[in-house]
């Protein structure tokens, strides 16, 4: 193990997977992420995720392009994301409760609709490589593709799809628009003192449903990622919990971008790490059950949050209705 | 569910503001099955054929009726402490894990002797893994919705740990246990009913029925006949009053939040001692969900829990039936009309009030002068 080559070839391809793995995580953490910052509380990324992915399958194969697979995803995730702002911004219902319901109609309507439409248990035709959207070849650089620098270069850096860049552009374009323009500066302000907004005359509901139409968006990328350039077509129940875990990791990164590529990063290394070491013992450690990099996530979360490693504390009106007073 | 609305009568309130928002519900699930090509009116037919219509069907909808009132009244007693317990499913699954370990320590015992230890376990177990995200919520805030949804996670991870390492069958590849001695099981209700000539078939409700009717009275007495109810309430209602009145807001938290897990947890064993005989992976299937929209929409009353409970198992048996008969529309659908009854019992609750508010006002003003 002290040979670097051989270290190289060990994690190289583990780290090009965890990369491809957070790519869904990071996508819809910043989906959280904006909807939160504006005081819009979103549990409903995971059913956004499901139905967006659906779509895109759906899009993707009857059109026979993955640009369209794309806009049907953003199209479906939006309106689910619309359905959300009017129950917590017109109708100032429970979010909590709209995000349970969003999550349970995307788990019902894809099965169901995948199932009259296509007959096959749920799924999406199998999309055909000019459908999806394929790995980018970035070239050799030069580089000798059996040494250390070719390697990471070829297993971490090149030949991750369009979308896999778009999500790692998103995080600094997310910071720049809501740290570093008016705009950001306002819809931050709606997440913490909505009251305060509004006395300087701008509206609390239209900055969040732009929020929330953000959030849609981002979800959409995030299905359409699954859908079509993960996978070749939907399958049920396809995102199985990514939306909560990147709800982990929108926690775990305090409401921030950059953590937030931190920390989806780390929880799909986490996957990566669990899908190489099924089965295979580690040195002084024996066999780690792969339930143990399952549940971290979670578990580091929870710690997170009960404050014994710093404190992540949300936004301060988010999950709260605005009222304005009378 | 803070929202400033004018008071409406009672009536009103708890009878004609839910209905509308279930009939609405309800309409758009006959859209989404026009959609689909089949006729709406032809499925509630088969529907309620389906799950009232002979004694097999109502013994179905008896047994689904009996999960969902206990994950109902798990969820609505957190309510009443202004907590949203997402967590159900979480503890049940946990108090599955309870009853199959006494009933493995048992095996073999009669069935009535095991039953109350297995229901002490499964509420014990489920209580136990409420109790983290109920102590964090008390004494460090952290906030129960997000760490209920992580212990659900924590729990189905530790499930097939267990499972597939420790509890499994050696030389078995599918992750459960063994299966329970027939004397350790609980009886079917049909054993006893076959004899006074009613045919339950193969319908696998059990005793639970009735211990979830009990559980049903003892939310009722415990909140409105017991001074923790009224710290329950108070607590719920104006956290900052309750430290005035001298409640321990943290306390009242936890308190709720173990009996809410105990009650999921006692989900467990119409499930795993009732119907499965050995503890299986995702036995709990959604009812911690489900018990989301049974409270919400029986207003986190136990009666209107009981009734709502009683309407998703009609749902859930009928919608078997529906698919039995009409492929196209498969079980999802049930799914569908979950989310449209969470979505417009629940989020969208307030919608139709100020329009109902109005026509009840002039009914009230033209009454009078009359």
């Amino acid at each position: 193990m002290s040979d670097p080559a051989m270290i190289v070839d060990l994690l190289a391809p583990v780290v090009g997977s965890g990369i491809r793995l957070s790519v869904p995580l990071l996508f819809a953490c910043l989906a959280g992420l904006w909807s939160e910052r504006s005081g819009v509380v979103d549990i409903g990324l995971e059913g956004k995720m499901l139905a967006a992915a659906f779509a895109a399958g759906a899009g993707a194969a009857a059109f026979h392009s993955p640009w369209a697979g794309l806009v049907a995803g953003i199209v479906v995730s939006v309106a689910l994301a619309l359905v959300h702002g009017f129950a917590a911004i017109n109708q100032r219902g429970n979010q909590i409760v709209s995000g349970v319901a969003i999550n349970f109609l995307a788990a019902g309507l894809t099965v169901l609709l995948g199932q009259v439409w296509y007959g096959q248990g749920g799924r999406t035709p199998q999309l055909a490589n000019s459908e999806r959207f394929l790995g980018l070849d970035l070239g050799s650089l030069g580089l000798d593709p059996s040494s250390a620098l070719g390697r990471i270069w070829s297993d971490v850096i090149s030949g991750h799809n369009a979308l896999t860049w778009c999500a790692f552009l998103a995080v600094p374009i997310t910071w720049v628009v809501l740290w570093r323009t008016r705009f950001g500066l306002r819809l931050r302000a709606v997440g913490d003192n909505p009251h305060a907004v509004d006395t300087a005359g701008v509206s609390v509901a239209g900055l969040r449903y732009r929020a929330v139409i953000v959030c849609g968006i981002l979800c959409g990328f995030a299905g359409a990622y699954l859908a079509v350039a993960q996978s070749a077509g939907f399958v049920r129940d396809m995102t199985a919990g990514k939306g909560f875990i990147a709800l982990a990791a929108l926690v775990f990164s305090k409401w921030k971008p950059l953590n937030a590529l931190g920390a989806c990063l780390l929880f799909g290394m986490l996957d990566a790490v669990a899908i190489r070491l099924q089965g295979t013992p580690l040195p002084g450690l024996g066999t780690v059950p792969v339930q143990v990099f399952q549940a971290l996530p979670y578990a580091l979360t929870v710690v997170l949050l009960a404050g014994f490693i710093g404190r992540s504390i949300p936004p301060k009106a988010s999950g709260i209705p605005y009222t304005k007073d009378r | 569910m803070s929202a400033p609305h004018r008071d409406l009568p009672p009536l009103v309130d708890y009878v004609v503001v839910p209905l509308a928002n279930l009939t609405v519900a309800f309409l758009i699930s006959g859209l989404v099955v026009l959609a689909i090509g089949e006729n709406p009116l032809e499925a509630v037919a088969i529907m309620l054929r389906g799950a009232l219509g002979y004694a097999e069907g109502v013994g179905f909808t008896l047994y689904y009726t009996t999960g969902f009132v206990f994950t109902g009244l798990s969820v609505a007693v957190a309510f009443h402490a202004g907590l949203f317990n997402i967590g159900a499913e979480g503890q049940a699954t946990l108090g599955g894990l309870g009853v199959a370990l006494v009933c493995l320590a048992f095996d073999g015992a009669p069935w009535w002797l095991v039953a109350p230890f297995a229901m002490a376990a499964a509420a014990l177990f489920g209580a136990a893994w409420a109790f983290v995200p109920a102590w964090l919520q008390a004494r460090r805030g952290s906030h129960i919705v997000i760490t209920t949804i992580m212990f659900n996670y924590l729990a189905a991870t530790l499930m097939v740990w267990l499972l597939v390492e420790v509890l499994g069958q050696p030389g078995s590849m599918s992750p459960e246990t063994k299966t329970f001695e027939p004397a350790t099981r609980l009886p079917f209700l049909r054993d006893f009913l076959t004899p006074w000539g009613i045919d339950l078939g193969q319908s696998p409700v059990n005793p639970m029925v009735f211990i979830a009717a009990l559980a049903a009275v003892f939310v009722w007495l415990l909140v409105w006949r017991t001074k923790f109810g009224f710290e329950l309430r108070t607590v719920g209602q104006n956290p900052v009053a309750a430290v005035y009145a001298g409640v321990d807001p943290g306390a009242v938290v936890v308190a709720a939040m173990l009996i809410s897990g105990g009650l999921a947890g006692l989900m467990a064993v119409n499930e795993v001692m009732g119907v499965q005989h050995r503890l299986l992976l995702e036995f709990v299937a959604g009812a911690g969900f489900v018990g989301i929209a049974v409270a919400l929409m029986g207003r986190s009353h136990p009666f209107g829990v009981v009734l709502s409970a009683a309407l998703f198992g009609i749902l859930y048996q009928g919608g078997a039936e529906l698919a039995f008969e009409k492929p196209a529309i498969s079980r999802d659908m049930i799914v569908v009309i979950q989310a449209l009854v969470i979505l417009f019992a629940g989020a969208l609750e307030h919608m139709f009030r100020p329009a109902l508010g109005r026509i009840f006002a002039r009914v009230e003003t033209t009454g009078g002068g009359a």
